[in-house]
């Protein structure tokens, strides 16, 4: 095993969930298993570290019923497959992992949504994230772009990479396990994470990580746990302010919102997840109007969402209520990349310049 | 010539024929598909009520074969008394002739209309005559008609007659060609399924383009003919009192203590005075508006209401019930005929059923079987007030789903029998909305629901036993050596939970590597002797210990074994086999054991 404590972390505590229930068994009791209750009832907005996370509900499942047996049948065949994974230190990734129960009988998941679950529970149960049980997602991982120095330890021995100087001109990508990456160093002032691949791309080509020294990464939509976790990390070893940078409709704060506080789908993890210092770029409502952008109207789709998280404790700011309260009266909404309407420079000459140096950062060029 | 004469000239009477020549959608032959049903139903309706008159039970032949590209032969052939030689040709050959039109009783065809009309709708298509076989008894011979119907007149027209072998001793044969297709076999099979369950009496063997199929009867009793009563003073109509008058010569008291029900002396004269008559006056001598007087106080008299025993054939709980689990396997099944009842002066009852479970479809809505004298209603569903009275009930208050009609494997069953079933049109296919036969469709509902719902939870009931012997004897093991095999450690005996949770006699049965293996664990406190059935395809000729009898019946082995097990003990059985199948433990009462076949998924 490499990376021995994690690893032998997560191996003991498994292990240990099986131990309780052969106790539990040799006693002649019913084998069971408390957990935090995962329903949006029971996940809170938590002030003080400002992330979303499970409450204090928690349900017992024992294996009295046939459904809660079997699910207790499934992670069992789960840990013994996974000691067995850590043991041979072999990784698979969830959906393999789906397609592994086939050979299971009774214990085989009906469909991949449910082994992922199972795969959270367990990640609850031994409080560590599935990366130290050597699963991975199948989503690529996001890319990096900029002026930053880290160390990955691949399969195939460690590799020392700076994110500009030794990557083609798609960036660095981030691994699927961000505990396997070591920064070395960094000459950014701050980090910029951008919704589309367009907007990335042209703040490459515009040279503006270069300029303005930022380390600029591709969220590719609602990010995935290894992005939302490498933002974390850089924010919090670096100590640099994060920014946000999306579309203007209530789907992208929403992304912003998941990369500050947490989602709710992985609340158990918010701690390690969320970048609360995070800060919204754009595109403003206001931003709509005061550039006049090009604009779509708004759908009743996109109105219900912009309703809703006018109610929504992680934007009740009188920032948000100010900005969601003018796009519901614009009827608007506009893509970052609607600033090409005033030219291909205008988003790296103007815009960010100045949005930037209103949030308060310093630009040293 | 004026306009007017030459109006004139073109005004002339319509016969009836001709009149459903140019409406066939009123009788139910409006396409080719429904004609073929229509056609049959007549003719099977026509069939029942001819057995029952005559007090036998039914045996009814339904034969449908193509004879050219959508040309079809249908043939309906019973053994009721048979038609005499002289009305053949006017049952058939003649709208509007009917011996049941004018009797105030339960039957199923009225009007006259129904097979004569299928017999000019053959004329129409297809231009060849009905082919009638008919023989009233063994000493008699058997008569071949071929008739057709003056379309101009309304009267039969004879294309041939003749005495033929046949050799059944008394019934009736009709064979119809029309053009048709059998695009609603489905619908046609459904309509003879569901004339079955209401006619339990009934056996119907059909021919479909050589596919056969069987009907057979639950009972061995024929259904005592509806007795024809008289009328009841609140249901009749002046037209009717007026033709009733005309025929009378008896004074007025008289008149109506013969020829309505529930009359007597001192009503009758109490009717006369308050419609301002002498009671002794001839009836004949009223003029039209002491006629109308003397409805006025008629329907306002206070009479009671009309017999409904006699007049009324209900098919009753037991036989409804029977020929439902006949045609329907279903887990519950629960019949309710409410006692008569009374509309504007008619007789009605309903009878109802509720099925659950079983082969009916789980998904979608409940299937809907409605009924009005025995017969079947297979079209506008959605325009019946059975089933208006259906989607007004709150099923959820009885455990099932809803979205307008009930949703789930549920079968409801409503007959309404009547003197004069309220129908919506002369096609007969849906009841008119009588807030009195809606009380009752509604009333017997509720009722069958609450038994419904006493089913529903005792089955949940059992169920969760079931899911808990289920977890405890067949998961929980697989848990055990699954996490045995995780702490590496030995796999924990798991026989301590069972006992501790279970409290019963618990058999498992088990098939791993070709052997079979039967385990009978006693954790109750009492000594538990029983008798153990293995019913699978195994023979289990090796089986230690033997089993004390072994049946096969197509291939299913039954191995029985008696058995004893003292409490905490455990007995087991092996054999060489391939397991599967059921078990079955009898000997000790059903609460007390749990069967788990650790095979089963």
């Amino acid at each position: 095993m490499q990376n021995d404590t994690l690893e032998k972390k997560a191996y003991e505590r498994l292990i240990s969930i099986a131990m309780q229930w052969y106790r539990q068994m040799e006693e002649g009791t019913i084998p069971s298993i408390t957990l935090p209750t995962r329903t949006k009832q029971n996940i809170a907005y938590d002030d003080e570290s400002e992330v979303w996370k499970l409450g204090d509900r928690e349900s017992v499942r024992s294996a009295h019923t046939a459904k809660s047996a079997l699910h207790l049948l499934k992670m069992s065949y789960v840990i013994w497959f996974l000691k067995t994974q850590l043991r041979e230190n072999r990784s698979s990734t969830l959906r393999e992992l789906y397609y592994i129960s086939e050979g299971w009988k009774k214990a085989k998941f009906s469909a991949q949504d449910e082994s992922n679950y199972l795969i959270e529970d367990l990640e609850i149960l031994t409080d560590l994230q599935r990366e130290a049980f050597h699963l991975r997602p199948e989503e690529d991982g996001a890319t990096i772009f900029g002026p930053l120095r880290l160390k990955e330890m691949t399969r195939r021995g460690e590799r020392v990479i700076h994110c500009q100087e030794d990557v083609g001109e798609a960036g660095y990508q981030i691994p699927s396990n961000v505990e396997n990456i070591e920064f070395l160093e960094h000459d950014a002032s701050c980090v910029i994470a951008i919704e589309t691949g367009g907007m990335f791309a042209r703040l490459i080509e515009n040279g503006f990580d270069e300029e303005y020294n930022a380390i600029l990464v591709h969220l590719k939509g609602q990010p995935a746990r290894s992005t939302r976790r490498m933002l974390h990390r850089i924010s919090d070893e670096f100590h640099l302010p994060v920014y946000v940078f999306t579309d203007g409709d209530p789907w992208s704060y929403r992304i912003y919102a998941s990369v500050a506080y947490g989602a709710i789908k992985s609340a158990h993890m918010s701690e390690l997840l969320a970048t609360p210092r995070a800060q919204f770029i754009g595109v403003q409502p206001s931003d709509i109007r005061d550039y006049n952008l090009p604009a779509d109207a708004l759908t009743e789709k996109d109105i219900a969402a912009l309703q809703s998280e006018l109610s929504d404790p992680r934007f009740a700011s009188d920032y948000w209520k100010e900005q969601i309260s003018l796009q519901l009266s614009l009827g608007l909404k506009s893509e970052q990349q609607a600033f090409a309407a005033r030219g291909l420079d205008f988003v790296t000459r103007e815009y960010l310049p100045r949005r930037l140096s209103d949030m308060g950062l310093v630009i040293r060029s | 010539m004026t306009l007017a004469d030459e109006l004139a000239r073109q005004q002339r009477s319509i016969s009836v024929a001709e009149f459903f020549e140019k409406n066939k959608h009123l009788l139910g032959f409006d396409s080719p598909t429904r004609g073929i049903i229509t056609t049959v139903k007549e003719a099977v309706d026509n069939a029942l009520d001819a057995c029952e008159e005559a007090g036998v039970l039914p045996d009814i032949y339904v034969g449908i074969l193509r004879c050219g590209q959508d040309v079809f032969r249908i043939i309906v052939e019973d053994n009721g008394p048979g038609i005499v030689p002289e009305q053949i040709p006017f049952v058939f050959g003649k709208l509007l002739y009917g011996s049941r039109f004018h009797q105030i009783r339960q039957s199923r065809g009225q009007q006259g209309i129904g097979i004569s009309a299928a017999v000019l709708y053959a004329q129409l298509t297809t231009g060849l005559p009905t082919i009638v076989i008919s023989r009233t008894g063994p000493a008699l011979p058997a008569y071949r008609y071929l008739v057709q119907i003056d379309i101009q007149t309304n009267e039969p027209r004879i294309a041939g007659k003749e005495v033929v072998e046949w050799d059944r001793t008394h019934g009736t044969r009709v064979q119809i060609e029309f053009k048709s297709t059998i695009a609603a076999k489905k619908k046609l099979l459904e309509y003879l399924k569901y004339t079955s369950v209401v006619n339990p009496h009934a056996r119907i063997r059909v021919e479909i383009d050589g596919e056969t199929f069987l009907f057979e009867r639950v009972s061995d009793e024929a259904i005592t003919c509806p007795k024809a009563i008289k009328p009841h003073p609140h249901g009749i109509e002046i037209g009717q009192l007026m033709r009733m008058i005309a025929a009378s010569s008896s004074p007025c008291d008289e008149f109506l203590v013969s020829n309505f029900s529930r009359i007597g002396k001192k009503t009758a004269i109490e009717i006369c005075q308050s419609a301002g008559l002498s009671p002794r006056s001839p009836v004949m001598s009223l003029s039209p508006q002491d006629q109308k007087n003397l409805l006025a106080a008629m329907q306002n008299a206070r009479v009671p209401a009309p017999p409904t025993q006699t007049c009324l054939s209900p098919i009753g709980e037991e036989l409804i019930t029977r020929s439902l689990e006949k045609e329907f396997q279903m887990d519950f099944v629960k019949a309710r005929t409410r006692p008569g009842s009374v509309y504007s002066g008619h007789p009605f009852l309903v009878e109802a059923a509720i099925g659950y479970g079983g082969k009916l479809s789980p998904d979608g809505n409940a299937t809907i079987l409605r009924f009005a004298n025995r017969v079947p209603l297979m079209y506008q569903q959605g325009a019946c007030a059975i089933t208006a009275c259906i989607a007004g009930i709150t099923w959820k208050n009885y455990n099932i789903a809803q979205s307008g009609l009930p949703l789930g494997p549920v079968l409801i069953l409503v007959h309404v029998a009547s003197t004069n079933v309220p129908f919506t049109s002369e096609s007969k296919d849906a009841i008119a909305g009588i807030p009195e036969i809606e009380r009752e469709i509604t009333l017997v509902l509720q009722e069958l629901g609450r038994e419904l719902k006493t089913y529903l939870s005792q089955r949940d009931k059992n169920r969760l036993a079931e899911d808990r012997a289920r977890a405890v004897c067949a998961i929980i093991p697989d848990i055990a050596s699954k996490v045995a095999e995780i702490v590496e450690m030995p796999v924990p005996d798991t026989s301590l939970i069972e006992g501790r949770i279970m409290r019963r006699i618990v058999v498992k049965k088990v098939t791993r590597d070709g052997r079979v293996r039967i385990e009978v664990r006693n954790h109750t406190g009492t000594r538990g002797a029983i008798s153990l059935y293995d019913i699978s395809p195994d023979a289990g000729r090796d089986a230690v210990p033997p089993p004390a009898i072994v049946t096969e019946v197509e291939g299913e082995y039954t191995k029985m074994w008696q058995l004893e097990v003292a409490p905490g003990e455990m007995w087991a059985a092996e054999y060489g086999g391939s397991g599967g199948g059921t078990v079955q433990v009898r000997g000790v009462s059903p609460e007390n054991v749990a069967v788990v076949d650790l095979d089963a998924e």
